[in-house]
């Protein structure tokens, strides 16, 4: 479980993040939604440790990850798994290459035992005859997977997201969140998931989180989201023609 | 200009840690040897050889006198050669080709996230990224620029030989005559430090470049601008201590 308690985030006068609380359980999928620039990619690169917080703590199972030494923060960074927006495979290498690229730099594994969990990685996220390939040679969606599978493959406890759909198309968006639902409940991982696609939040969202300026201003689930009573988060909701349709119906 | 002196001293601290695995940084080191050394031979192969010939030519046309002998043309190329030329002029053709490199190489991992990747997983992007780079650089350029020195003597030599310049036996006196072997010391220390200084700044540029193509474009202009600045004003200083 990861804990997020009273984090607040500023750049200069400008407060990004105000006072965030919030919980990640294990084994579910939780999902961060809101408007461009309400302060979501600030709270996912806090989470991961690409930023440091103002105030507040993040808690990994217990442990406060800004309180810790680097050491400490070292290893909690080899629990976690991250998909980036881009997918950030590395262009150098190939699809095998990228996916044993962490069990290289933080295992003793043999070359037989790395390309064994790398197949079984890339099998996972349905990725057969594609270990030779450069990212340069990938659709946008099996540079999604193999980043997913690079992400799990030190058999990680947390999962993080950042708008995994971006630039996607539906079906393939779809293929991608069932993917990540999946492993979750699989793996029992706490996955957070970082989007503004609706339809993510309709089909994974086993938790969901809205954020608006900078501050957290709803939460419930995937049932819940629909129903609120919530200003801020109906008119985020139903922003697109199609959910004001589906409301209206 | 402060702020960009600390952060790249800071920078510098995060470079010159211990790697996260011997094993994948000896395989690196020998990546970038060839990526930044070897395959740099064929442009220094060119220049050093034209490079020699010209000033060949030059030294000959402004020998006036008869009373200065024509072994002077051999010498007057050695001695450029060896003392500026070779470790200047193709350590400023090097900033060009491998500062661009670079500086566009780890620019375009920040832009697409690489090198948050990296850090994610708890490696150490500065360390991982610009060491290998560094002491490849280091590493290799000396031999290099030996190599330059010796492209440069044929090139003179070339020259002599097919314009009748001198005789190959006045250039070879020339070349031979009052060698001093500390110049050869001289150039390859100003090496080392050029080399030091071109793949810092680069990865440097790299590293904190911020925004998109167009930033990564201007990252690699900035990095052999700053190089060649840093360069001619090290090669001074270095000068001044060294033959002073």
């Amino acid at each position: 479980m990861i804990e997020v308690l009273n984090i607040s985030k500023s750049f200069g006068n400008k407060q990004v993040l105000n006072d965030v609380s919030m919980q990640f359980e294990k084994g579910k999928t939780n999902l961060i939604i809101g408007q461009s620039g309400s302060g979501k990619t600030v709270l996912m690169k806090c989470l991961v440790g690409l930023m440091p917080v103002d105030q507040g703590k993040i808690m990994f199972d217990g442990r406060s990850f800004h309180e810790m030494s680097f050491r400490k923060q070292k290893e909690i960074r080899k629990e976690i798994g991250m998909l980036f927006q881009g997918g950030a495979l590395f262009d150098s290498l190939t699809v095998e290459e990228n996916v044993i690229f962490p069990l290289t730099m933080f295992t003793a594994q043999s070359e037989e035992e790395k390309r064994e969990r790398a197949n079984f990685c890339l099998q996972r996220v349905n990725l057969k005859n594609s270990n030779h390939l450069y990212p340069s040679e990938l659709s946008g969606g099996m540079i999604k997977r193999v980043a997913i599978a690079r992400a799990i493959a030190m058999n990680p406890p947390y999962l993080f997201c950042d708008e995994p759909n971006s630039g996607l198309d539906p079906i393939t968006s779809g293929v991608i969140d069932e993917l990540i639902s999946e492993l979750t409940e699989e793996f029992q991982m706490t996955t957070v998931v970082n989007t503004h696609d609706m339809n993510s939040v309709i089909r994974i969202g086993d938790k969901v989180f809205f954020i608006n300026d900078g501050r957290l201003w709803w939460e419930g689930d995937k049932h819940q989201v629909l129903y609120s009573d919530n200003e801020e988060l109906n008119d985020f909701v139903f922003a697109t023609e199609l959910t004001r349709r589906l409301k209206a119906n | 200009m402060i702020f960009e002196l600390g952060r790249y001293i800071l920078l510098m601290f995060r470079v010159f840690r211990k790697p996260e695995k011997w094993s994948v940084f000896r395989s690196q080191f020998l990546v970038e040897i060839n990526n930044l050394g070897l395959e740099s031979l064929g442009i220094v192969a060119i220049i050093s050889v034209f490079m020699g010939a010209v000033v060949a030519i030059q030294t000959s046309y402004n020998i006036d006198s008869p009373l200065i002998p024509l072994t002077m043309v051999g010498f007057t190329t050695r001695q450029s050669v060896i003392l500026e030329f070779s470790p200047t002029i193709i350590s400023l053709i090097l900033a060009g080709k491998i500062g661009s490199r670079i500086a566009s190489e780890i620019g375009t991992m920040r832009v697409t996230e690489q090198i948050d990747a990296l850090e994610v997983m708890g490696i150490n992007p500065a360390n991982y990224l610009i060491l290998p780079k560094l002491t490849a650089a280091v590493f290799i350029n000396p031999f290099i620029i030996i190599l330059s020195i010796g492209f440069a003597l044929v090139g003179g030599w070339l020259v002599a030989l097919l314009t009748h310049l001198v005789t190959t036996h006045d250039y070879i006196t020339g070349i031979r005559y009052d060698f001093d072997s500390y110049t050869i010391i001289y150039a390859l220390i100003k090496t080392v430090f050029f080399a030091f200084l071109i793949t810092t700044i680069a990865g440097y540029k790299g590293f904190f470049t911020r925004g998109g193509a167009l930033e990564v474009g201007d990252a690699s202009t900035k990095a052999v601008v700053w190089s060649c600045i840093f360069i001619i004003l090290f090669n001074l200083i270095l000068t001044q201590i060294l033959l002073s």
